[in-house]
């Protein structure tokens, strides 16, 4: 069992190689959001799975803190990009959103 | 031996493991932003419930399988929200997606079409 946990773990950091490359160079800003977001998704998997590897599955909540913060961090770094601004649209000239 | 539940959870956690593989791959080596979310809706949904469930699994009906089955909710209410967030920002902002025949390479995509 600890052989299947070992090798979902190093599947998950490979992965998380190949996100974060994906994150350096991507050419616009939101394919960096988008492998940002998959970045903190698998973190929450790694953490899942390194508290089971490690015989503490008192980790889970820690990965639930970050399932819910990794959330509110991807729509807050989109509102950014979007407005240049974290309190929204009350500028007249900015763009329609619909 | 190894029951039968161990064994599913064995191969639940190693399939997920794959298609978080299959993600990441593509992910990096797709041409294009709307097929690189494709991509990684693939390691969000289907890598991490496979995971998750193969966890749930191994654990029993315990207090962790509960706080796996709310990470499982988190990562399916989240994970779609924010894919289809992301197009429509990005789809708003003027990205146009890519066209063609031939995919891979984006300097021969006829743009008279």
């Amino acid at each position: 069992m600890t052989g299947v946990f070992a090798a979902a773990t190093a599947a998950i950091l490979v992965c998380m190689g190949l996100t974060l490359t994906r994150s350096i160079a991507g050419p616009t800003v939101f394919d960096r959001i988008l492998a940002v977001n998959s970045f903190g998704t698998k973190t929450v998997l790694l953490i899942a799975l390194i508290g089971y590897l490690s015989g503490r599955p008192d980790f889970l909540d820690l990965a639930l803190v970050y399932a819910l913060m990794n959330f509110i961090g991807t729509i807050a770094a989109m509102k950014f990009t979007r407005f240049g601004d974290l309190a929204g649209m009350e500028d007249e000239d900015s763009e329609e959103l619909y | 031996m190894a029951s039968p539940i161990e064994v599913l959870s064995w191969v639940m956690i190693l399939s997920g493991s794959v298609f978080v593989i299959i993600g990441g791959v593509g992910l990096l080596r797709l041409p294009d932003f709307y097929t690189r979310i494709h991509a990684a809706g693939i390691t969000d949904t289907l890598g991490s419930w496979l995971i998750l469930i193969g966890l749930m699994l191994h654990e029993g009906f315990t207090l962790g399988a509960a706080k796996l089955a709310m990470l499982l909710f988190f990562l399916l209410a989240t994970s779609p929200l924010s894919s289809h967030a992301l197009a429509k920002a990005a789809y708003l902002r003027g990205l146009d997606p890519l066209q063609g025949r031939d995919l891979t390479d984006r300097h021969e995509v006829d743009d008279s079409a």
